[in-house]
């Protein structure tokens, strides 16, 4: 299908996948067998500006939005899905501050995470508030020269690994949702460590930990736009953010849809090779139909949020659990029609599969989100 | 530090065919590449420059078609490039493609150090930069697989031989040829991609160069290829067959009788 692409957006997507070809292809089993963070990776990445492409031109990022980021996203996850989020999760983590900070703030920070040098991470989720995110009980107590953080944030990816965290936390806990504030913080302040590192059923070249805060003081310019702001500004991120899972979900299924054609063009069962099976031709045609579906819709969103319109919760929401539940179920038909080897993990498709489920989950579980949609519907309706 | 980086555009594959008139490879409808051993010499180069700041350009003698090739390297980090381009120069052997590339580089003026491939993917002679070297009247390295110390004056290398490595200290300016040892050479970035869609490559021809037509191309040539084939396969393989005993015993008299064993 033809997305009208510009050359810039070509380079992007073209350099994305010679990467992902020649630097993660040859390591990616390795990644996923010993659940090791991808530094030599991320310095391929950023030796090649894709840290870049989703910053402003004026902090020496290259003034993508969230389709180009999603391109890189999406071919990155062709590849290992676990890649991809250490690469997403620092965007992730930069647009909070890319989009509400102070000039000083994004002299500061931006710069380095355009070039790759540090990563970035989002630190929203705490072991009582997941789906329920406005149960949120980190405090951020308003003090002499600075906000002193207290509190555990639970599920963090690039956590202990990352440089610079965006975290949201309560500075009135009076006002629950309405209190909570955006604060970066830097690794190495005192009284922030790193907790328990998860071990995870896929994604694992990725990292994922427990951010703990004790007696953190965050200096009071390090507060990212208003006090009391902060779960505004959380939801109007993850409405961003979310055609970026899309695109992660749509990069797996597209590998395990290629995976998968070429080892059911090579296996002979029948005196034939399984690709030329019907039952089989049905399966690989209805991967090919949903994936293409998925990226339609994936970057159809996400133009729409780079469009400057106002609200693109239901557009950014639609995509994301669309393409995921594709994700999901293209790489559990492909670990089908490949059969005994598709369920090994000499192949890559055992990996996909354990890969696309988290989409599914995180950024808004499809449930919620679906909730979230459903709620827009409902509105519109009572409006008119 | 300003380092010269000399490439060459070679086919992009093995099954190459050769021209049975002129006896020269048929370089038409075929993807060019850079000279694989000229991608680690290009990335020496600019490992050097990160280092000891500086610049680096590149120079190809070839067809009008070469100036990709030239923009690609500067996507990967050359400062800048220039094609040495001119009818005049086709049908080059090693000794006026060298010539050529000197009369460029003495034009270029102030360098500290050349650096090559080892050898050519298609070619395969490894000549054109032992006698750049020649030309230019400064010392060489050949097969260099490691830049161990680098100053303004002086380079100290680790070079392959046969039997191991050698150590070789040199005066710059010198040429270094290099092997692909030395390094792994980089993936293009976004902005480097930018600025080579931008670059300006300038052609110079024999006259920019002020150089004698009569030494460059195939007319400065002193080599022709006369005939290019396979060799003729003179060696047969045997199969034995039969019991297996009786296999090696068989085996072991044709060792004897051939004074092998």
């Amino acid at each position: 299908m033809e997305y009208f692409l510009t050359e810039q957006q070509r380079t992007m997507k073209s350099l994305a996948r010679r990467i992902a070809e020649e630097k993660i292809l040859p390591i990616r089993a390795e990644l996923d067998e010993k659940e090791e963070f991808p530094w030599a990776t991320i310095k391929e990445l950023a030796n090649a500006d894709m840290f870049r492409v989703f910053v402003p031109k004026e902090y020496e990022g290259l003034g993508g939005g969230c389709f180009e980021l999603a391109l890189v996203v999406e071919e990155l996850s062709r590849v290992c899905s676990g890649v991809a989020v250490v690469y997403a999760a620092s965007a992730l983590g930069s647009f909070t501050l890319m989009g509400y900070g102070t000039e000083a703030q994004k002299r500061k920070y931006l710069p380095a995470l355009a070039s790759g040098a540090k990563l970035a991470a989002f630190a929203l989720t705490e072991a009582t508030a997941g789906s329920d995110a406005g149960a949120i009980k980190t405090t951020a107590e308003k003090v002499d020269g600075g906000y002193l953080l207290n509190g555990t944030k639970q599920f963090i990816t690039n956590g202990g690994d990352a440089e610079i965290y965006t975290v949201i936390a309560l500075t009135d806990k009076s006002k629950g949702p309405r209190g909570a504030s955006a604060l970066l913080v830097e690794k190495g302040t005192p009284g922030f460590s790193f907790g328990k590192k998860e071990r995870k059923m896929g994604i694992r070249a990725s990292s994922t930990r427990e951010l703990v805060f004790r007696n953190c003081l965050v200096p009071e310019e390090n507060l990212i736009g208003k006090p009391g702001r902060g779960f505004i500004m959380v939801m109007k991120l993850l409405d961003l953010s979310r055609p970026g899972v899309g695109a992660q979900a749509v990069g797996v299924a597209q590998g395990a849809l290629e995976a998968a054609l070429g080892y059911t063009e090579q296996r002979i069962q029948f005196g034939h090779p399984l690709a030329t099976l019907p039952v089989v031709q049905d399966i690989l045609a209805e991967m090919a139909i949903r994936v293409e579906a998925a990226r339609a819709l994936v970057y159809a969103a996400a133009r729409t949020v780079d469009s400057g319109v106002y609200d693109y919760t239901e557009t950014s929401a639609m995509a994301k659990v669309f393409a995921s539940d594709v994700a999901m179920k293209v790489t559990t038909d492909a670990v089908q029609i490949c059969g005994g080897a598709g369920y090994m993990k000499d192949y890559p498709l055992e990996k996909m599969m354990r890969d696309a489920k988290i989409t599914q989950i995180y950024e808004g579980s499809n449930q919620v989100l679906r909730n979230a949609i459903a709620n827009d519907l409902r509105k519109r309706k009572a409006r008119t | 530090m300003n380092v010269v980086v000399c490439l060459k555009q070679v086919p992009g594959t093995t099954d190459v065919k050769i021209d049975p008139q002129t006896n020269n490879l048929i370089r038409s409808g075929i993807k060019n590449i850079i000279n694989p051993f000229d991608t680690y010499a290009l990335e020496e180069g600019v490992r050097i420059k990160e280092r000891c700041g500086g610049k680096v350009t590149v120079i190809s003698m070839g067809p009008p078609q070469a100036e990709q090739m030239l923009r690609e390297s500067i996507s990967l980090g050359a400062d800048e490039a220039i094609l040495l381009s001119d009818s005049a120069f086709a049908g080059a052997d090693t000794w006026s493609t060298a010539y050529t590339l000197a009369a460029a580089i003495n034009k270029l003026g102030q360098y500290d150090i050349v650096i090559c491939g080892r050898q050519t993917l298609d070619g395969d002679t490894g000549q054109v930069g032992p006698e750049l070297a020649e030309m230019l009247g400064i010392p060489l390295v050949a097969y260099v697989s490691r830049i161990e110390e680098i100053t303004d004056r002086q380079i100290q290398v680790r070079r392959m031989i046969d039997e191991g490595h050698e150590v070789i200290q040199s005066p710059l300016p010198a040429v270094i040829t290099v092997t692909k040892e030395i390094n792994v050479p980089r993936l293009p970035s976004l902005r480097g991609i930018a600025r080579s869609n931008s670059a300006v490559i300038p052609v110079w021809n024999s006259q920019e160069m002020g150089i004698d037509p009569n030494k460059v191309g195939l007319s400065g040539s002193f080599t022709r290829v006369v005939k290019v084939f396979f060799p003729e396969r003179t060696c047969q393989a045997e199969i034995l067959e039969g019991e297996l005993t009786d296999q090696v015993d068989r085996l072991v008299d044709k060792l004897k009788a051939a004074g092998l064993v």
